[in-house]
């Protein structure tokens, strides 16, 4: 199924989503790779305000080339998710609505996202140019030192992305495999 | 001996670096289509399709293919009877890297230690593969390496009695272990022979060949076409979303081995299999 997920972004939106279906997303979005992730889990931690809510926040992992002259931001694809397990828990249990990546999840974190009403969506690894179209405005919110590792708060328009894990334990890599090796 | 100064070499890498990020070469854009034409499952097809999408929007605007503009992968062959000007050739390629990933607006992804994981800032050093070779030209390819693909990457020393059996089975089971992570459909480079060292440089070697080709050994061109067989067999499918392309082309290279050994490495790339060469 095709669906359009706009802000607000909320926790019920997202509730209905099964793994599979192709969501194109509109609106405010928050970028972090590991060495961000690394960073906010540690402020939270020590009890400080991350750099921006995780409550119904969608937080896609990207790390951006440097954006051309006269464009909001560079080739903008996914990155492999897998590097982010250890902290997607944490930020999952803080409210976190939707990841975006590519690439298989550990047990840990399908688990945080079912009992958090969280999915987790793949966008097109290696389409980067495409998605770049996608983004509207991008500016550096927190770390610029990390550099194309920085938290940037993106819009975007249309992004597109497939669901991978839903609310309720579906997993699109299992399902979709099965399911090209038993058609007839 | 012919005179080359080095900063030749320089533009040639700079311009080289950011020719690959941006265009596909035409055999792999035929591998892709050929491949795409055989998919018959269809999320497998709108996969496929985006993909194509966005090699011809990188292409037009000069953007990058992918964000993950790689290690710059640099291999020389440098002609015996040429003799370098002007600086050290180690100096005079990373200056060119450090060049094309400014100018071209390409990603940074190199950090200096392992462990203090401090970015370089300019995507220096290269990774720089030197071979002396007859002539008096020099031969450059840069093919940017993006690690989504590179940490899927899987070695192991067999013993001589697992054959070409155990071969086969060890590349089928690291294609499948990596699954979706490595952004598939994926090309796959196999070493088999040499020693620990060697092994892995002719899997990165094998990632080089034009996808449009087979292996000149009717012996591996076979075990090339057995292996793309069974890894399409998989169902992992682009994106790991099911289907049947789930890799574009197999490569293999080899070199003699010890008696006692059957090293085999396997060096997964993305579909975006990126490369570019010049002879100066």
């Amino acid at each position: 199924m095709e669906y359009r997920l706009t802000e607000p972004f909320t926790k019920e939106a997202v509730r209905n989503l099964r793994a599979g279906d192709q969501v194109l997303v509109t609106g405010t979005i928050y970028t972090a790779r590991d060495a961000a992730h690394k960073k906010i889990v540690e402020m939270m931690d020590r009890g400080e305000k991350p750099p921006f809510d995780i409550a119904d926040s969608i937080i896609y992992y990207v790390g951006p080339t440097p954006a051309k002259p006269g464009n909001p931001i560079g080739s903008a694809g996914p990155t492999t998710s897998y590097r982010m397990d250890a902290y997607a828990p944490r930020l999952l249990d803080a409210g976190q609505l939707m990841m975006i990546g590519k690439g298989q999840r550990s047990a840990e974190v399908a688990e945080a996202a079912r009992r958090n009403g969280a999915v987790y969506a793949a966008a097109i690894g290696g389409a980067a140019a495409l998605m770049a179209q996608c983004v509207k405005s991008a500016e550096v919110i927190a770390f610029p030192e990390l550099g194309a590792e920085a938290v940037r708060r993106l819009y975007v328009e249309d992004l597109p992305v497939t669901i991978v894990l839903d609310t309720e334990g579906g997993n699109l890599y299992e399902e979709g495999r099965s399911a090209y090796l038993q058609r007839t | 001996m012919r005179e080359l100064n080095v900063t030749e070499i320089t533009e040639a890498v700079a311009s080289l670096c950011i020719e690959a990020n941006h265009h596909l070469d035409e055999a792999a854009r035929g591998c892709l289509k050929a491949r795409a034409e055989e998919e018959d499952w269809a999320p497998a097809k709108a996969v496929l399709a985006i993909i194509e999408k966005n090699i011809g929007i990188a292409a037009e605007g000069e953007f990058p293919l992918c964000q993950d503009t790689g290690m710059a992968c640099i291999f020389i062959e440098l002609g015996q009877e040429v003799h370098l000007t002007g600086g050290t050739l180690e100096d005079a390629v990373n200056e060119g890297v450090r060049r094309g990933y400014t100018e071209g607006y390409l990603r940074k992804s190199i950090v200096a230690d392992p462990l203090r994981r401090e970015n370089t800032g300019d995507n220096t050093p290269a990774d720089l593969v030197l071979r002396l070779v007859p002539g008096d030209r020099v031969k450059i390819t840069v093919a940017p390496k993006g690690f989504g693909s590179e940490n899927m990457s899987q070695i192991r020393m067999l013993p001589p009695s697992a054959g070409a059996q155990g071969v086969e089975d060890f590349v089928v089971s690291a294609v499948e272990a990596a699954g979706a992570n490595p952004c598939p459909p994926i090309v796959v480079g196999v070493g088999i022979g040499g020693n620990f060292n060697r092994v892995a440089l002719l899997a990165k070697e094998a990632l080089l060949e034009p996808l449009d080709g087979a292996n000149p050994d009717p012996f591996y061109a076979e075990m090339e076409e057995r292996l793309l067989k069974r890894i399409n067999e998989l169902g992992i499918g682009p994106q790991g979303f099911g289907g049947r392309t789930t890799a574009l082309k197999v490569n293999i290279r080899t070199a003699p081995t010890h008696i006692a050994g059957l090293p085999v490495a396997v060096n997964i790339n993305c579909h975006v299999s990126r490369h570019a060469s010049v002879v100066l």
